[in-house]
């Protein structure tokens, strides 16, 4: 019985990442398309811009206009290949959510106390929020990004971690396991998307120094400094919730190994972490900071977190020797 | 209002390059003000902040003296050179090293110079009333107007009543200049975001003031316990014990512990399920109480916590001499050397025998033959249980007065009686048999396999202190990123026509993504209360 829950898993898992194949080549596409759309702008604008000095003519005031006519070149609408990707994503999701839930099923408990079941729950989660996301903000550009390493990690996560469902250890008992690593993988996804943000906010911002030069699907997408902004957003909620699973973390080691911080390597990485994002909100707020040098942080902040998952579970010698392999 | 900010905040003026103007020249009083300006400033704080991450790294690379001394002792075998490099340059203790210290001290002092002016101008800032209408609304956020036919006066007070019921806290002004007569209210709302602001710094300080002064009272001590056997809270009878700086020996809550019984299941492929230690406990009044101590779930006695921290088994020995009385007789704890539980155990016989004796086992709980031939243990529960003993003779350095580690048996002096360099084979033993030591000393006999456990014993009466600074770093974290401070204005003016003008407008004061929305609402949501129909 449960073999065929955690081969059904398996079986969920790879139709997911066949899914958000197509997505990530459908985020391709929805860029390459804004690329060319752009082209085509650049083609029409004499004349609108003609049309719009027309309009305007000698009347003061016309601020307002030369604004839009400065404003992106945005698609009308969600393009063909946009809304087929974000259907594909949206279904391989789901299937990504059934091999979670089935997995945990079959190990009877949170299916999170090793690499493979982390980096399944991790890319799930990471996904959702960005589908969320889109309620808010339409970041849906930032498609080809989340789907593309999310399919990438998944592909690491089932040929590199793949384990088969053992029983929890007794120092994996416990209700905060739950809510320590839950919490660290919802901060790591807005982390993911402000990391994401951050970096097109970079080929932005070189884009608008350069006079427009540089890839043409940026001109689709919002300006550098409203990249800011989002990222900033993005990253604050990421970095409430990284709070707390420090503090939570804190909390379950006093719990399990009687001291709530020891320095163990990966105390050391989460602290580290929160570190660099508390400098990235204090960057804001320090001139000379704002812009390209925070958003470098944002990235270096990421980078940080996964250099935290991969290479300090895989490599370093500590307490949460929980990778499983 | 720019003193709310740091000095060098984004929105006070660029600093002026301009080279005719000659600084003037600064005492040493002049000196250090410029040094604590500079050091409490947002850029200086930054910098710090980014340092203590990079400071960071090296202790997750290096093996740290307070969380793994093994490793350290490996380190410097592994690395005979580079160990005095690194130990000099304090990489094995990193977090307590002068660099790391002074990194966090400079920035927790940049820190309190930050919130203590800040402080101030927050408490005069919440007893402030909200400043004078801006005389022209057009520069700023969200700035709607629109004409409408009511009165200048009420019109501002329905206004007012609006922004009230939306916690702002408001202030009606009115003022004629060249004959046109405006009323207007002025509001402020969100004085809980540089509350929460402050919050979260100040328990940040006094989360590290709990741990350094709260942690030197505490104390921690570990001590292996074997089943049937007992442990008392007194300071002989831990093996290891950390006393905080300020640790007096009283403090410690007399108690007594006694492991009844310790029980370990384990999967089909010997992945641990559970560990129990059932314990019988007796507090200072005698009074007796039985617990089950598990991994995740600590024993709470006496405003201390004893938590089950390693367990293994602990083979009873017994050795005779040629006439068959017994000269030693001991449960000795075997350390766990991997998974499946092979253990290595020491044994020391000083007296009784014809020669000082003392033995390294190796004890396989459940007894397999690697291809090599060597023993192995192939599962963690006792199935095959097999005990091997190497026998060594000769002075054990017991009576010299040094002190000997009670795992570690220094054979450099000791001549090989049985196992590695004997003529003899070491020694194989099932629990209940007996067999003969070589040279006729005498027999030794595993007579029974009991389990150990190890406690720690903690006491850290800072902790609760951390809890509450930790959440209110929390709480003061969300309320200071996530409420937006802003200002809002509304401006009725009375035109000539007998009509009024009436404005919105908003100022944020931090980030505040939602402002131009916010004063949308206010404009529309007044609007309809004037009974105007506004058209965009």
């Amino acid at each position: 019985m449960n073999l065929t829950l955690e081969t059904t898993s398996l079986l969920a898992i790879y139709s997911a990442m066949a899914l958000y194949t197509i997505a990530f080549i459908a985020f391709t596409v929805d860029l390459a398309r804004r690329s060319a759309l752009v082209q085509a702008a650049v083609v029409e604008a004499p004349v609108a811009q003609a049309v719009a000095a027309s309009a305007s003519g000698a009347v003061s005031g016309s601020t307002r206009l030369l604004e839009k006519a400065d404003a992106p070149v945005a698609p009308p609408r969600a393009s063909k290949a946009m809304r087929m990707a974000l259907a594909f994503t949206t279904i391989g999701f789901v299937l990504h959510a059934v091999g979670v839930v089935l997995r945990g099923l079959a190990a009877g408990y949170a299916p999170w106390s090793n690499m493979y079941g982390f980096a399944i729950t991790a890319t799930g989660v990471i996904v959702g929020v960005f589908l969320l996301v889109q309620f808010w903000q339409d970041l849906k550009f930032l498609g080809a990004y989340i789907v593309g390493f999310c399919l990438a990690f998944l592909g690491l996560a089932t040929v590199n971690f793949y384990v088969a469902v053992a029983p929890q250890p007794p120092a994996l008992q416990s209700t905060w396991l739950v809510i320590h690593v839950f919490v660290a993988i919802l901060g790591t996804s807005f982390f993911a998307l402000g990391g994401g943000l951050s970096l097109v906010q970079l080929l932005q911002a070189r884009r608008e120094a350069r006079g427009g030069a540089g890839f043409r699907f940026l001109a689709t997408l919002p300006d550098a400094q409203k990249l800011e902004n989002l990222a900033y957003r993005l990253i604050l909620v990421g970095f409430v919730f990284w709070t707390f699973t420090l503090i939570a973390g804190a909390v379950w080691a006093e719990r399990a190994w009687g001291r709530y911080w020891g320095w163990d390597t990966k105390e050391v990485w989460t602290f580290i972490i929160w570190t660099i994002y508390a400098g990235y909100i204090h960057a804001r707020a320090t001139r000379g900071w704002r812009g390209s040098r925070s958003a470098w942080l944002a990235i270096i902040g990421f980078a940080a977190v996964m250099f935290n998952f991969t290479v300090v579970n895989l490599f370093f010698k500590g307490l949460h020797a929980y990778s499983g392999l | 209002m720019s003193l709310s900010r740091p000095s060098d905040h984004i929105d006070s003026p660029e600093p002026s390059t301009d080279p005719s103007i000659t600084q003037p020249k600064l005492g040493i009083v002049g000196y250090l003000r410029f040094f604590w300006r500079q050091l409490t400033s947002m850029r200086t704080a930054l910098f710090l902040l980014l340092m203590l991450a990079f400071a960071s790294i090296p202790g997750s690379l290096v093996p740290q003296r307070s969380s793994d001394p093994n490793g350290v002792i490996q380190f410097r075998v592994d690395n005979p050179d580079l160990f005095p490099v690194l130990d000099n340059l304090q990489v094995f203790t990193t977090y307590t090293s002068v660099w790391f210290s002074s990194i966090y001290l400079l920035l927790f002092v940049s820190l309190i110079g930050c919130i203590i002016p800040r402080t101030k101008h927050h408490i005069d800032a919440l007893r402030a009333r909200p400043p004078k209408t801006p005389a022209r609304l057009g520069r700023l956020a969200g700035f709607t107007s629109f004409d409408a036919r009511a009165d200048a006066a009420s019109a501002i007070s329905t206004g007012r009543a609006l922004l009230r019921k939306q916690g702002y806290r408001t202030e009606l002004f009115s003022s004629t200049v060249r004959g046109v007569t405006s009323h207007s209210v002025s509001a402020e709302r969100g004085y809980l975001r540089e509350t929460g602001n402050l919050v979260f710094h100040t328990a940040l300080v006094g989360v590290l003031i709990s741990v350094a002064i709260g942690g030197s009272f505490g104390y921690s001590g570990q001590r292996v316990v074997v089943e049937g056997q007992k442990f008392v809270n007194v300071l002989g009878d831990y093996d290891s014990f950390n006393p905080g700086r300020f640790f007096e020996s009283d403090v410690l809550a007399p108690f007594r512990i006694n492991l009844d019984e310790f029980s370990a299941s384990y999967s089909g492929t010997g992945l641990a399920t559970d560990y129990s230690a059932f314990v019988t406990t007796t507090d200072a009044e005698g009074t007796e109480d039985t617990a089950d101590i598990k991994v995740n779930e600590p024993l709470d006695i006496g405003g201390t916590q004893v938590f089950l921290l390693g367990n293994g088994y602990a083979p009873t020995i017994t050795v005779r001499d040629p006439e068959g009385t017994v000269v030693w007789t001991d449960s000795v704890p075997f350390l766990p050397q991997d998974t499946n539980l092979t253990s290595l155990g020491v044994v020391k016989v000083p007296d009784g025998l014809a020669e000082q004796v003392g033995m390294i086992g190796f004890f396989y709980p459940t007894a397999a033959t690697l291809e090599s031939g060597a023993l192995t243990s192939g599962y963690p529960a006792l199935v095959d249980p097999l005990l091997t003993l190497r026998v060594y003779t000769g002075d054990l350095g017991l009576d010299a007065g040094v002190p000997r580690s009670v795992y570690q048996l220094d054979t450099e002096d000791l001549t090989a009686v049985a196992g590695q360099g004997a003529p003899v084979e070491a020694l194989e033993i099932t629990p209940g048999e007996s067999v003969d030591l070589p040279n006729g000393l005498g027999t030794v006999e595993l007579t029974d396999v009991k389990r150990f456990a190890s406690f720690d014993v903690h006491n850290d009466p800072s902790q609760i202190w951390v809890l509450s600074f930790a959440i209110l770093i929390l709480a003061g974290l969300f309320t200071g990123l996530f409420i937006p401070r802003r200002r809002v204005w509304i401006k009725a003016i009375e035109n000539a026509d007998g009509t009024i003008t009436l404005e919105y407008a908003g100022l944020a004061r931090g980030e505040d993504p939602r402002l131009e929305a916010a004063v949308a609402d206010i404009s529309a949501a007044h609007a309809k209360q004037l009974g105007l129909k506004v058209e965009p």
